[in-house]
């Protein structure tokens, strides 16, 4: 198990390379946008484009590039949006709303998704099942802007339940303020359908398939009711399938979801690769392209190692 | 032996059974069913596939046929009718999709919308709720407004040649499109295009007014028209007058239709007809316009072509690549597979927002935008399908039958493409029409965010439509509401069909989610 993960992990950061190669090469083939004129900050970002050797061969620009990351976790700063200040520092202060609202979201989504789903998987073929699994393909369908669309226009203007933007810091008090959560709803609600949906759809396919397993008709055949086998033999089972999917999807919020963020005007990451992108700053669309790559091989990682750590049965090292 | 005991039977007692006839099995009746025909018995039984189905055909005719039978394009842009309602002709009378938006009016507004029914003698105010007065004393009306005829009148210029095609097109139609004008109040409140619509006496005509009207005993407005001596002035020889106005036969004054500027002639028109005019048919957008005054039911259509264009360009594309590569990959296995596979591994990581950026910003100037965008879906796209074909070889080259073809000697190739291939068709189709909504959300939603920019004179794309509707969510819901109704039927749509297809080609994974 420890040869296997270890091997992923190189391959992890093989793989990051090379596409941090590819980009930044790509990236830099761009024509190289003018530093606007805002006083002091233009002689900051001229020493910076300097020191990185913006003038040198791409090859060179990639090896100071990658130094200033690796020897002082540089990675730039602002050209075109927050001129001056460290690309690090703007994601980081970014990154805890892109979090929370996907946190609450995941949170009040898998008690519910698995819900739904272990009740429809008991409810096999009945009318529960039924209406449960036609929700689900319709919410699994229909677009998530459209969810928030539908709840920005019922909750935010027709009803007035909820404020129009996100609470600011200073008037929310911290981020994780009650008022701070209150005026998330609407975001949290339209990220929550989709999840919910997946996790409902998951666990409903994984669960009826366990559920005729033949050691379940042992389990019953032994003695056990109906809900002691189904707890203490088809959820422990089916779980081992479903929980490196909820582990994944923790991952996942890091990354966030770029159109509810622009919707819900949520100050968060995906906010600000959008902008990074419409005014052309190069040093945030880099540093946002490693990220989001690398939280999406992050999410297969611990996907594919949780397997066999909450299964003991499968040996993933031996053969793929 | 013990033959002799059997009693003797003579042999012309003997007859042959089915002389003439040959002796075999029965035949076989019924035609054999194919691979697809099973499927396709399969498909049939599926009925939300099957109704799945027939929505994606309506969408897809949708799509075709209404940018060549609607009267507009996406040229079009009216700047009057700027986020009108949706509204049916047929359906209208039912008091329903009918261009009608309820409102409430203060008193002025509501005499302001009233005197443009007065004057063109059109029922602006559909139909009144109820009406009240407030705590400050002031009294609202609770009303139903055609948003269509609320734009009232509009000055327009004209050259000389349309002033007087649009005179005969009057007395040809007996349509009225041409009104006096009124005395005009030099005020800040009535500019532009508001000012056509005060015809009427106003209490305070100075410049504070706040256009509340004078209105006679039986609260009728008072006409306010500007009126002249001089016959020859805007050279109006229609005759078609507005009630009150006798052209001057007893010799007094006359209303002033038309003034005459350095280009032509200024004339005061009731734009539902003067559209009319323009347009061959009365003003009546099926799905209501968006805030440009673009028609939404021809824009849909002209995005809904777009999506489908680029989701099924892509889908085959990859559908082409995927096979290949998965077929190459899973049939020699091995060093070629382990190469291949981490080749895919890495594309595959690629975030695709980053890759479609990537194309947008090298590729967009050079090849347009949408062909950039087609080259980003192509290029980690067809990973998903070339591992399902993938799957499918390791699971068929080891058969028997295989082995029986390699031995006779067939190619390579033929096994791949005779032998195996063929049975991974069905995963290989699913794939395809399940990787179709897929496509249409992200290009959606790329250019909802901005990030490409598909819309042209002529194009537009369900994106841009949500972008520009969101901008008036809270007032104008309808704007936003046809794309995405539109897009969310497609996706629920092309999600069944898929479905469908996936449990008719593979019963045995009937149920399950992939």
């Amino acid at each position: 198990m420890g040869k296997y993960i270890t091997k992923r992990i190189l391959l992890v950061f093989l793989t990051l390379f090379i596409i941090t190669t590819m980009c930044f090469v790509l990236v830099k083939l761009l024509p190289l946008p003018a530093v606007r004129e805002m006083g002091k900050d233009i002689n900051l970002i001229l020493a910076k484009r300097e020191k990185l050797g913006y003038n040198k061969p791409i090859m060179v620009q990639y090896y100071l590039f990658l130094k200033s990351i690796i020897t002082e976790w540089d990675w730039g700063v602002g050209e075109q949006m927050y001129e001056g200040l460290g690309v690090w520092d703007v994601m980081m202060q970014k990154l805890p709303y892109t979090v929370l609202v996907n946190l609450y979201s995941i949170l009040i989504a898998i008690p519910l998704g698995l819900a739904f789903g272990i009740y429809a998987a008991l409810k096999k073929n009945k009318w529960q099942d039924h209406l449960i699994s036609t929700l689900v393909m319709v919410f699994i369908s229909v677009p998530s802007y459209v969810y928030a669309f539908l709840i920005q226009y019922i909750f935010c203007f027709q009803l007035n339940w909820f404020p129009l933007q996100l609470a600011s810091l200073s008037e929310a008090g911290s981020l994780f303020s009650w008022r701070m959560f209150y005026t998330m709803i609407p975001a949290i609600m339209s990220l929550a359908f989709g999840v919910i949906a997946g996790l409902t759809r998951y666990t409903r396919a994984e669960l009826s398939e366990v559920l005729t397993g033949d050691y379940m008709l042992l389990a019953r055949t032994k003695g056990l009711t109906k809900a002691q086998a189904i707890s203490r033999h088809a959820l422990r089972n089916a779980m081992v399938v479903i929980l490196p999917m909820i582990i994944g999807t923790f991952i996942d919020i890091l990354g966030g979801s770029l159109i509810i963020e622009k919707i819900f005007g949520i100050p968060g990451v995906g906010n600000l690769y959008v902008g990074s992108i419409n005014v052309r700053d190069y040093n945030f669309f880099m540093a946002l392209s490693v990220f989001y790559t690398a939280i999406g091989l992050m999410s297969t990682l611990v996907n594919d190692i949780s397997y066999g750590l909450i299964d003991p049965r499968i040996r993933m090292g031996s053969k793929k | 032996m013990k033959d002799q005991n059997l009693p003797v039977i003579p042999a012309e007692q003997f007859t042959f059974v089915k002389k003439e006839e040959k002796i075999h099995d029965e035949k076989i009746q019924t035609k054999a069913i194919g691979y697809f025909g099973d499927a396709w018995l399969r498909f049939v039984r599926n009925k939300s596939a099957v109704v799945a189905f027939a929505l994606i055909i309506i969408l897809v005719i949708f799509a075709v046929v209404v940018p060549f039978l609607s009267h507009y394009d996406t040229t079009f842009r009216s700047g009057y009718y700027q986020t009108v309602l949706p509204k049916n002709e047929l359906i209208a009378p039912l008091g329903f999709w009918d261009g009608g938006k309820r409102e409430t009016d203060n008193q002025d507004s509501y005499n302001y919308l009233r005197s443009i029914g007065v004057e063109t003698g059109r029922d602006i105010i559909m139909k009144e709720y109820r009406s009240y007065v407030d705590a400050n004393g002031i009294t609202y009306h609770d009303i139903r407004v055609d948003t269509y005829l609320k734009v009232g009148f509009a000055y327009v210029n004209l050259t000389a040649e349309q002033y007087q095609e649009l005179l005969e097109y009057q007395d040809r139609t007996g349509i009225q499109v041409c009104y006096p004008f009124a005395k005009t109040y030099n005020t800040d409140f009535l500019q532009g295009n508001l000012g056509a619509n005060y015809w009427y006496k106003l209490i305070n005509e100075s410049r504070t007014t706040k256009g509340e009207p004078q209105l006679d005993e039986n609260g009728n407005f008072i006409p306010n028209y500007l009126t002249t001596d001089n016959k020859t002035r805007g050279d109006y020889t229609s005759s078609m007058r507005v009630a009150g106005d006798d052209g001057g036969a007893n010799g007094d004054s006359w209303y002033v239709y038309a003034m005459k500027n350095q280009t032509g002639y200024r004339v005061r028109v009731d734009y539902y007809e003067y559209f009319r005019y323009q347009e061959g048919q009365t003003p009546c957008f099926l799905f209501g316009t968006n805030t440009y005054g673009q028609d939404i039911f021809s824009c849909l259509a002209s995005g809904a072509r777009l999506s489908f264009l680029l989701a099924i360009s892509v889908s085959l594309i990859n559908f082409t690549i995927g096979a290949i590569y998965g077929a190459i990959a899973g049939y020699y296995g091995g060093a070629v597979d382990m190469v291949m596979e981490r080749i895919s591994d890495v594309l595959s990581s690629v975030p695709f927002m980053v890759v479609a950026t990537l194309f947008q910003l090298h590729l967009a100037k050079q090849v347009g935008p949408l062909l950039s965008l087609l080259f980003a879906f192509v290029l980690t796209g067809w990973i998903g399908m070339a591992y399902r074909v993938r799957m499918q070889f390791y699971r068929f080259k080891g058969q028997e039958y295989v082995l029986a073809a390699r031995t006779l000697g067939a190619s390579d190739r033929r096994l791949i493409f005779k032998h195996i291939f063929p049975n991974s068709l069905g995963t290989i189709i699913t794939g395809s029409v399940l990787a179709i909504p897929g496509v249409i959300f992200s290009e959606s939603m790329l250019s909802y965010l901005g990030i490409i920019n598909l819309e042209t004179s002529n194009m537009t794309s369900i994106g841009t439509m949500l972008a520009n509707g969101q901008v008036v969510l809270s007032t104008f819901p309808h704007v936003i509401l046809f794309p995405a109704l539109f897009i969310s039927i497609l996706e629920i749509s092309f999600n069944l069909f898929g479905n469908g297809l996936r449990d008719a080609f593979n019963p045995s994974l009937r149920g399950a989610d992939s």
